[in-house]
């Protein structure tokens, strides 16, 4: 005879668990983890350039990238003289809370301000894992269309800020519409900014600035 | 496919569960998964399938229950039902409204044999 027994724990109960443990770590150092998601391809790589150079000699930055195969990715980063971690997931369509733990080891935090989680390209499945990251920025670009909250609601249900990105593309983009992704994301609920901006020709990059300042300031104090 | 890996820290907790309780072995478990949690039930189970094989939940059958989405108006007050892409107020229409449900991805419940 079968004896029910109640458990009512998470699914992802071991991988929460140590998302916790790489928050107090970040903590700890007084770094601000910042988790880029997007899909393949909306330039969360230019993004991170054009916001390494921006900031350098105001604020120090490294970067974990997370790529299925190459390091082609982290090897743009480290060409801006920042230390960026590849980790290649291989078959994976996400980061994990112990991949970002295994990557510390070999990640030092002392004297950092940001880092940056650049996870792998999709909308959907690394939505699902903590990874121990104070802020998610989710990039929409806008090739991709205005109706992507709608699509994928788990994703940017989940942004602290959604970046629209590729703003110098929009002249040809005529079905593409700022208002119409903003009313999309607030039909989720979420209140967050939305921030335009090409990192490529430059336009809106200060209030995305400012949002990471701000971010680095609230874990300071 | 994110199932993949969910299915198997599923198949972890069951399986230090029933070493806790010194069970023989499960012969069910059930789940509350609701649609922002990001796991497609048909995908989980599909991962179940291929990962429960050789553990002592090899013959548990898995019971998924699908929770509703729920909100709470902050400006009205008026809690109702939602779809997952469209969490404003049924009454008023504000999009300031706090989650109530939809999002769970729980073990509920397991079922052991013992001796």
């Amino acid at each position: 005879m079968a004896v029910p027994v109640k458990v009512m724990h998470g699914l992802l109960a071991e991988n929460d668990r140590i998302a916790r443990h790489n928050r107090e770590h970040f903590d700890r150092h007084g770094v601000v983890a910042i988790n880029l998601m997007s899909s393949p391809g909306a330039g969360k790589t230019a993004l991170l350039e054009a916001s390494i150079e921006a900031l350098r000699g105001e604020l120090d930055v490294a970067v974990i990238v997370g790529d299925l195969e190459t390091d082609n990715d982290a090897r743009r980063i480290r060409a801006r003289g920042v230390p960026a971690l590849q980790i290649t997931t291989g078959a994976a369509c996400h980061l994990d809370a112990a991949m970002i733990h295994d990557a510390l080891h070999h990640t030092p935090l002392e004297g950092l301000d940001i880092l940056f989680i650049e996870n792998v390209g999709n909308l959907v499945c690394p939505a699902s894992f903590d990874l121990g990251q104070h802020r998610n920025a989710v990039l929409l670009s806008v090739t991709e269309g205005d109706d992507k909250p709608a699509k994928y609601p788990v994703m940017f249900r989940a942004a602290d800020a959604m970046l629209v990105t590729k703003t110098d593309l929009l002249p040809c983009m005529e079905d593409f519409s700022e208002q119409r992704a903003s009313a999309a994301l607030r039909q989720l609920g979420n209140a967050a900014p939305v921030l335009p901006l090409s990192a490529r020709r430059g336009g809106g990059m200060d209030a995305w600035l400012d949002w990471l300042r701000a971010a680095k300031r609230e874990r300071r104090a | 496919m994110h199932e993949l890996a969910i299915g198997r820290a599923l198949l972890d907790q069951v399986v230090v569960v029933a070493a806790q309780r010194r069970a023989r072995a499960v012969t069910g478990i059930t789940l509350q998964i609701g649609p922002l949690s990001g796991i497609e039930p048909a995908l989980l189970r599909a991962a179940y399938e291929q990962l429960r094989i050789d553990t002592v939940a090899e013959h548990a059958r898995l019971v998924i229950t699908s929770m509703p989405v729920r909100i709470r108006c902050d400006a009205c007050g008026t809690e109702s039902n939602a779809a997952a892409n469209r969490l404003v107020c049924a009454r008023c229409g504000s999009a300031h409204t706090i989650l109530l449900g939809g999002d769970e991805m729980l073990i509920e419940s397991v079922d052991l044999i013992f001796g």
